[in-house]
């Protein structure tokens, strides 16, 4: 794996690799010692052109518990803001010494873009590009589900979900699939590892021939959670932009057709975990009720996310045990 | 008296004869009492210079991009002998002084006829018509009217335009863009735009704008000229339009004749192009458009870019494509599976191009018409290095394609611009005068 920028470049191979290696990491999570010294001189740079303190507060921790060093680029007020190039900055952190890059950019395809510009040479992991892709926390996503699934605690250490897939297993993903990374990274690496994907929304925020996507799709909510028994429910974040542009006609609206209401939470199976990217509209696409209920995995999502976050810069700048016996 | 005879010539890939030249015109062969120069064009397929009703010169204002002497030589090498100037300059042609500034320039480079488009709308705000009957009169004599790069949305506006140019035998080419549906676009929307995130312009954004204006144009009687279509739906209401008689004409690019959306998996900003690249099913309309005669031009849409709008993420870049120097060898490649022969090149990037625009001098080797010609070698091997080419822009996104065609020769009203696929001297315009001396 020599960038990590969509989750449909890993193969149900690299997937479930990088799931174990998470499972490893989250061991490291309930150590006194935070710490393992894999990355030590190693810097990783947090090139973030779109703020998330979320994300960024994650990636960070995940590179300090592999000992690397970690440089926090925020383009925010910088001298991208004052037109320097994509480009200069690039070559500016390549000649820094940077060993890999973490990027979050409004633009869709920009990774994409970093990794095959030859302007800087290290591997790029993608941290969240526009309306494209963010495959850590599809993998969060994935490591967490695998593990609820097991019947095993949904973060911190833990054995048994190693070597598994999600085969056999149907995941809702509810809202706007139109605008979300997290959707489209998701669709992919579920269906990677077996699980059967139903996509849930309003038409306006679905994709453009969605029907060729590898997912079932419903413009029903309540249609949905009669057809199928889900394993898990992922509720997305509805931006406060998309309120005012006719997409659904107003936000009570869409809470009634498409929000995780106390009713539609108390028809769902005992089983179906609850997920969300974070942050949450309370009250809006999700109801406090599923938010604080005990099937809600949403923390979990957060604590794995640093698990997931340490196996991607692990296997990114050591590569895998076959790659270093060679 | 300067002469020039072109020998043993395949005339429009056929008969092959000499073809002669005198004073910027041509004339009978016999006519020709002193050969004076020879051009040997054996193996040689001879048409007539190529006119292009859309390039984007950048001057005044971007001369970093491109100028008038930078394009009107990528113009030549491309063997083109007129070219359309597009207004959207800085400052937008949309007075007399902005066109006859820009007509003076060509005149002064001398590598091409370069015939300047006036803006519609003031400043193409699409708010209230430009003077176009100022620039009509004017020394630049301007008879097509686009505010391309926008469209004029306002329908109302439109309809006044098309009715207004009525005046001058005018027309006006519109960027075929309904603007709402095409907010914040990125690349075509379809399949590809929604895996690859990125906001989508749907065909309908132009076809929309495109079944409206025939309508308005069948309405009001007059001429509307489609630029850069590029969708199959558009395809079909042109071909519906011309069934019915309105007087609409049709130009598509070269690049929309050979690429499709797939190429923007790349996030390569070189794919970057407003209206965008489209599908696979929209190639293969637009070539049989331009087979049948639904499409009626070639435009190249040439819009060159520095590197710095072009060397960045995607979602930053500007969009444009340069295509002048590989217009000819595109088109051939690209209808190399229909009954497309030299007579349709000729027609498609000539003689129809110079009649819609009103050139009388351009699109014909007949004698006494102006002297503008292309020789072209058609068994060439080529393969495209925009580094070579002269325009400014390298923005091509051809780089590295292996074509069959090759300008050799281009004769500017009797001087040869551009010997052995090199550019030679200008022509004596640029000390005064005319095109014909
Ligand atoms: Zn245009």
């Amino acid at each position: 794996m020599r960038h990590l920028l969509s989750t449909t470049d890993l193969t149900r191979d690299d997937a479930v690799d990088l799931l174990d290696v998470a499972e490893e990491m989250a061991q490291v999570s309930e150590r006194e010692v935070k710490k393992l010294p894999v990355l030590r001189g190693r810097t990783v740079v947090n090139l973030f052109f779109e703020d998330s303190t979320r994300t960024r507060l994650s990636f960070e921790a995940a590179a300090k518990r592999l000992s690397a060093d970690v440089i926090n680029f925020s383009a925010k007020g910088s001298s991208v803001s004052k037109g320097e190039s994509l480009q200069d900055t690039m070559q500016t952190l390549a000649a820094m010494g940077a060993d890999a890059v973490v990027v979050r950019h409004a633009g869709s395809g920009t990774p994409h873009r970093l990794a095959t510009s030859g302007w800087i040479d290290v591997p790029i992991l993608n941290a969240g590009d526009g309306t494209h892709e963010h495959p850590t926390q599809a993998l969060l996503d994935s490591f967490t589900l695998r593990r609820v699934r097991g019947g095993l605690p949904a973060s911190g250490p833990a054995e048994g979900a190693r070597g598994t897939d999600l085969a056999g297993s149907t995941v809702a993903i509810v809202g706007d699939i139109l605008h979300s990374r997290v959707a489209r990274s998701n669709v992919h690496l579920l269906n990677t590892l077996g699980a059967q994907v139903v996509l849930i929304g309003p038409p306006t925020l679905m994709p453009w021939g969605v029907e060729e996507w590898p997912a079932e799709v419903f413009y029903d909510y309540d249609d949905a959670l009669a057809a199928h028994e889900f394993d898990a429910v992922m509720m997305l974040r509805v931006q406060l932009e998309r309120m005012h542009q006719s997409f659904f006609p107003n936000p009570r609206e869409y809470t009634r057709l498409w929000g995780l209401t106390p009713q539609r939470y108390r028809a769902l199976p005992g089983h179906t975990a609850i997920m969300h990217p974070g942050p949450m509209n309370r009250g809006f696409e999700i109801c406090a009720e599923a938010a604080d209920s005990p099937r809600a995995v949403v923390l979990s999502q957060v604590a794995n996310g640093v698990a997931v976050r340490m196996a991607a810069l692990y296997r990114l700048l050591m590569g895998t045990e076959s790659e270093g016996r060679s | 008296m300067t002469s020039l005879l072109i020998r043993n010539a395949s005339v429009l890939g056929g008969e092959v004869r000499d073809l002669a030249i005198a004073d910027g015109r041509f004339v009978e062969v016999e006519a020709l009492a002193d050969p004076g120069r020879v051009i040997d064009a054996e193996g040689l397929i001879a048409l007539p210079g190529f006119v292009d009703l859309h390039t984007h010169l950048r001057e005044p204002g971007r001369e970093d991009a491109e100028t008038v002497l930078t394009g009107s030589q990528s113009a030549a090498r491309g063997g083109y002998t007129a070219v359309h100037a597009m207004a959207n300059t800085a400052p937008v042609a949309d007075t007399a002084g902005v066109v006859e500034q820009v007509w003076n320039l060509g005149r002064e480079a001398g590598w091409t006829e370069v015939v300047p488009i006036g803006a519609v709308t003031v400043g193409q705000q699409g708010e209230q018509l430009a003077e176009l009957g100022a620039m009509a009169r004017s020394a630049a004599d301007v008879r097509i009217f686009s505010d391309d790069g926008h469209c004029v949305a306002d329908p109302l506006l439109m309809r006044r335009a098309l009715e207004y140019v009525k005046t001058f035998d005018g027309i006006i080419a519109q960027h075929s863009q309904e603007p709402r549906l095409t907010e914040g676009a990125q690349m075509n929307e379809g399949i590809v735009s929604s895996e690859l995130g990125l906001p989508g312009w749907p065909a309908v954004a132009e076809e929309a704008i495109i079944a409206r204006d025939i309508l308005l144009a069948e309405h009001v009687g007059s001429r509307l000229h489609v630029c850069h279509l590029s969708t199959r739906g558009s395809v079909e209401l042109v071909r519906w339009a011309k069934s019915r008689g309105v007087a609409v004409t049709a130009e598509v690019t070269p690049h929309h004749l050979m690429l499709t959306d797939e190429l923007v998996r790349s996030y390569d900003p070189l794919y970057k192009v407003n209206p965008p690249l489209r599908t696979r099913a929209d190639v293969d309309a637009v070539r049989a458009g331009l087979a049948d005669g639904t499409i009626d031009v070639i435009g190249t849409d040439h819009a060159p870019h520095t590197a710095e709008h072009k060397c960045c993420e995607w979602t930053a870049a500007a969009m444009g494509m340069v295509g002048m120097e590989t217009a000819l060898a595109i088109v051939v490649e690209a209808m190399r599976d229909h009954d497309f022969g030299w007579s349709d090149v000729a027609r498609v990037m000539s003689s129809r191009p110079a009649e819609i625009s009103g050139l009388p001098e351009q699109g014909s080797l007949a004698p006494g018409r102006g002297a503008n010609l292309v020789l072209v070698d058609p068994d060439a091997a080529v393969r495209v290095d925009p580094n070579e080419h002269a325009t400014l822009g390298r923005n091509n996104p051809f780089a590295g394609f292996e074509v069959s065609t090759r300008i050799v020769h281009t004769v500017l009203y009797g001087h040869q611009v551009v010997a052995d696929g090199s550019l030679t001297t200008a022509h004596p315009i640029t000390e005064g005068g005319s095109w014909i001396v």
